[in-house]
């Protein structure tokens, strides 16, 4: 199962790159996971790119599972009220994602 | 209240609402004109109401309490209206009418950066609230409703009590202006309790087309706060320019909703959806809903509409279902009307008229050199381009060209309280409105306009016993009517009145020595004494008019815009006022001529006939014209041309104000139609001279303005006799 690890900020500055990243990614298979432990910071442009990926798997009927949310993350998707309509298994860890 | 002068971002969205405010005043100035005369006007009614209410919103978010003071209880009026509590009434119109010139007087104040609450604007708004107290529900007269009032309602799904409600939609910019939608909701969370919150994707395109640095999010939220308005209005004050940000407060009415539900930005929503999303049904109920749609539908051979079931259920009330259907609709209109026009900053056009105002003459230019050059394929090859630089010249002409209807439906309202003034019953009519002009001749038209109906209302318009007296209608008509004719603009003041009284103005003209006595005069020569200046017939001086400073003022500005003013009467049936005007002040039909090395365009419409100098009028100022004594102004010696004069001068001979004179000029190339320019602040002195053009050669030509030419020379022959 192919897996993308996203790194560092997904926030408007790296929008644009991430979008191709996990565009390219989302072509790639047809069961898809998206770790995301190393995303140190997120904003609404990032909540974004996590909607318009699962809705893009969603219309292709692709698998695509959001995993090993960083706290930044949880953070966003808490305070959207998106967390359950991803459908994703949380695991709150513990420590501050680096 | 100087916000705006210490922010440069805040001043643009300042200026955006007074521009918009102005233009909601005026179709809320036209639909309560209409409203009397519309067999439906619901349409009206909901227009005006609308204004009302995006006037108050719009003051809401910039603080400026006076209007929203104001405007609220206009709108409450106007509610009533909509819900048919209160009928379209006379009386309610002539207090509606004055209240919304109150709430005009308000912005422009404010928009002047003045204060909006002196003490004359308090007590003009007091008495007219006063005025408004008797359409106003007897219950509840109060600034802020009865919170009963949301208990009588059916159903629920309203939102709870103690709780705002907030429609957020962030602008596309958000991102790239360094605003986080994110960071709002967070700090509202340090307001009160976010009680629910629905993150709205739906506007994300799909991949390919979504800019990933564009903002498509939207957020409804229900916030538990004993927080002010301002103070939540203030969490969005950096992001409202672009931003579409709703604040209802909690047991808000009925009207908020669906006003909300007019202004949700999305086009192509399902009904429930648009209901959901206004807060007005959760989505528990709809879908309640749409299952009993299915099992309906399973059973029975039709679907009942979801709008039917769920009011049906008590679930929403019918008009919230109207307004959502009606929003539903209007989103595919919308989308096509929003095509059809683009605001365009007035500068702009006019710096791309200039540059191809240039263009043209840089061609003409060309075409010069390539003609020289006698290359038969670099000459039609420029001949082409010169084809397409006129093609461009055109269209980019016509983009400045407006209806002249707007200019014309300011005068419904002239025209109704001129009228009550003038104990007259007046209609009036308005025909081709869409006629278009350019947009700086419907500017300088509005004054002359003006006069002409005003006086066609006093002097022209017989009161009701004289017509009924004279077997006319006793409701007197006045028509303006607009139509193209080679080139120009015609425009109608019409009125069915007694026409002018020929008699009394030739006698008038007689006496003040403008007409010989015993001279015989066309009708047409005596009707235009009345432009003369000083001339008034009028035995009574009224309010409006017959100051005797009417007509020559009407003239002198038709003129100054290169127009001319003629009048046609039938004695008992009336007068027409016609006004020729040219259909763009930035080219003229010129007519070149040449002193010397120098060449000089004349107005075309001036012109009247050229001849060869006679002669034996060679050494003298003046010549025989078939009969006539035409004085003439040797433009050699005006404009001191060097180089000595042709064997055979021409005579140019032109009109002014009635009276002919004779151009003396070297040498006539005909006919040229070209860009003006203005003359610089430097030459502002210079008498005589129009502006200037720049022909095909690249040489200068100056574009005679005839009537200042004309007192000019004679200013100078009066010193030389001194």
């Amino acid at each position: 199962m192919p897996v993308l690890s996203l790194e560092g900020e997904l926030t408007i500055y790296t929008a644009a790159t991430q979008k191709d990243a996990l565009l390219a990614f989302l072509a790639s298979g047809d069961d898809l996971e998206l770790n995301l432990s190393q995303v140190t910071e997120m904003d609404a442009a990032g909540l974004q790119l996590l909607i318009l990926t699962k809705h893009e798997a969603m219309q292709t009927g692709k698998a695509m599972r959001y995993t090993m949310h960083s706290a930044p993350v949880l953070e966003v998707l808490e305070l959207a009220r998106m967390s359950t309509l991803f459908g994703d298994p949380l695991i709150l860890s513990g420590q501050d994602a680096a | 209240m100087n916000f705006w002068d210490q922010d440069a971002e805040m001043k643009v969205a300042f200026d955006l609402f007074v521009v918009e405010s102005r233009e909601l005043l005026q179709s809320m100035e036209d639909g309560l004109l209409g409203l009397e005369h519309e067999t439906e006007p619901v349409e009206s009614i909901n227009a005006i109401f609308r204004a009302a209410h995006t006037i108050k919103g719009s003051s809401g978010l910039f603080g400026l309490d006076v209007v929203v003071r104001f405007t609220h209880v206009v709108e409450n009026v106007l509610d009533r209206l909509r819900d048919g509590k209160i009928g379209v009434a006379p009386e309610l119109i002539s207090v509606m009418l004055p209240c919304r010139d109150h709430i005009s007087a308000l912005v422009e104040a404010i928009a002047a950066n003045q204060a909006a609450d002196t003490p004359a604007l308090n007590s003009a708004g007091e008495a007219l609230l006063a005025r408004l107290q008797s359409f106003q529900d007897p219950a509840k007269t109060r600034l802020t409703e009865a919170p009963d009032a949301v208990a009588e309602r059916s159903g629920g799904g309203m939102v709870e009590a103690g709780d705002w409600h907030l429609s957020l939609r962030f602008g596309v910019d958000s991102f790239r202006n360094g605003m986080d939608p994110l960071s709002f909701i967070r700090y509202l969370g340090t307001l009160g309790d976010v009680v629910s919150l629905t993150t709205l994707a739906e506007q994300i395109p799909v991949a390919s087309e979504m800019d990933a640095e564009s903002c498509y999010l939207g957020f409804e939220i229900d916030l538990k706060s004993a927080a002010s308005k301002e103070a939540i209005e203030g969490v969005f004050e950096f992001v409202r320019e672009d931003s579409r940000i709703h604040i209802l407060p909690p047991n808000s009415l009925i009207n908020d909703y669906i006003e909300l539900i007019r202004s949700l930005p999305e086009d192509d929503l399902h009904l429930g959806e648009i209901l959901v999303k206004s807060g007005v049904l959760t989505q528990r109920e709809l879908d309640e809903g749409l299952n009993l749609q299915k099992t309906h539908a399973d059973d029975a051979a039709g679907t009942q509409p979801i709008g039917e079931i769920l009011v049906q259920q008590h679930v929403v009330q019918q008009p919230l279902v109207d307004a959502a259907l009606d929003k539903q609709k209007q989103g595919k209109e919308s989308k096509a009307r929003e095509n059809q026009s683009i605001r365009v900053d007035a500068a702009r056009l006019d710096q791309l008229i200039e540059l191809v105002g240039e263009l043209v003459i840089a061609g003409a230019g060309a075409a010069l050199r390539a003609s020289k050059s006698g290359d038969p394929a670099l000459i039609e090859s420029i001949s082409e381009v010169m084809g397409m630089v006129e093609g461009v010249r055109d269209s980019a002409l016509q983009l400045r060209m407006v209806p002249i209807g707007a200019t014309f439906s300011r005068f419904q309202r002239v025209v109704r309280d001129v009228s009550a003034e003038l104990g007259k019953d007046i209609q009036l009519v308005i025909t081709g409105g869409d006629t278009e002009v350019d947009k700086s001749v419907v500017e300088k038209i509005g004054d002359p306009l003006m006069h002409l109906v005003r006086n066609s209302m006093d002097h022209g318009i017989e009161s009701g016993p004289v017509r009924a007296a004279n077997g006319k209608p006793v409701k007197g008509t006045l028509s303006l009517n607009a139509y193209h004719e080679s080139g120009n603009i015609i425009i109608e003041v019409s009125d069915d009145g007694g026409g002018l009284n020929r008699e009394r103005i030739l006698a008038k003209g007689v006496e003040r020595g403008l007409v010989p006595p015993g001279a015989i005069l066309t009708d047409k020569e005596i009707f235009a004494l009345i432009f003369e200046p000083g001339f008034s017939t009028a035995d009574q001086v009224s309010n409006l008019s017959g100051r005797g400073v009417g007509m020559d003022v009407v003239r002198r500005n038709v003129t100054a815009l290169r127009g001319s003013i003629d009048v046609e009467s039938t004695a008992g049936a009336g007068s027409i006022f016609r006004i020729r005007l040219p259909l763009t002040l930035a080219i003229i039909d010129g007519f070149l001529v040449e002193v010397g090395h120098s060449g000089f365009v004349i107005p075309l419409q001036r012109v009247i006939e050229c001849v060869e100098i006679p002669a034996d009028s060679q050494a003298r100022d003046y010549m025989d014209l078939r009969g006539e004594v035409l004085p003439f102004i040797r433009l050699r010696g005006l404009f001191e041309v060097e180089g000595a004069p042709p064997r055979r001068e021409n005579v140019v001979v032109v009109e002014h104000a009635g009276v002919k004179t004779g151009l003396v000029v070297d040498r006539l190339l005909g006919e040229f139609q070209t860009v003006i320019k203005p003359m610089g602040t430097l030459f502002g002195h210079v008498r005589g001279i129009g502006g200037f053009t720049i022909l095909g050669s690249g040489e200068v030509a100056l574009i005679l303005d005839i009537s200042s030419l004309i007192r000019h020379y004679a200013d100078l022959e009066k010193a030389s006799h001194v």
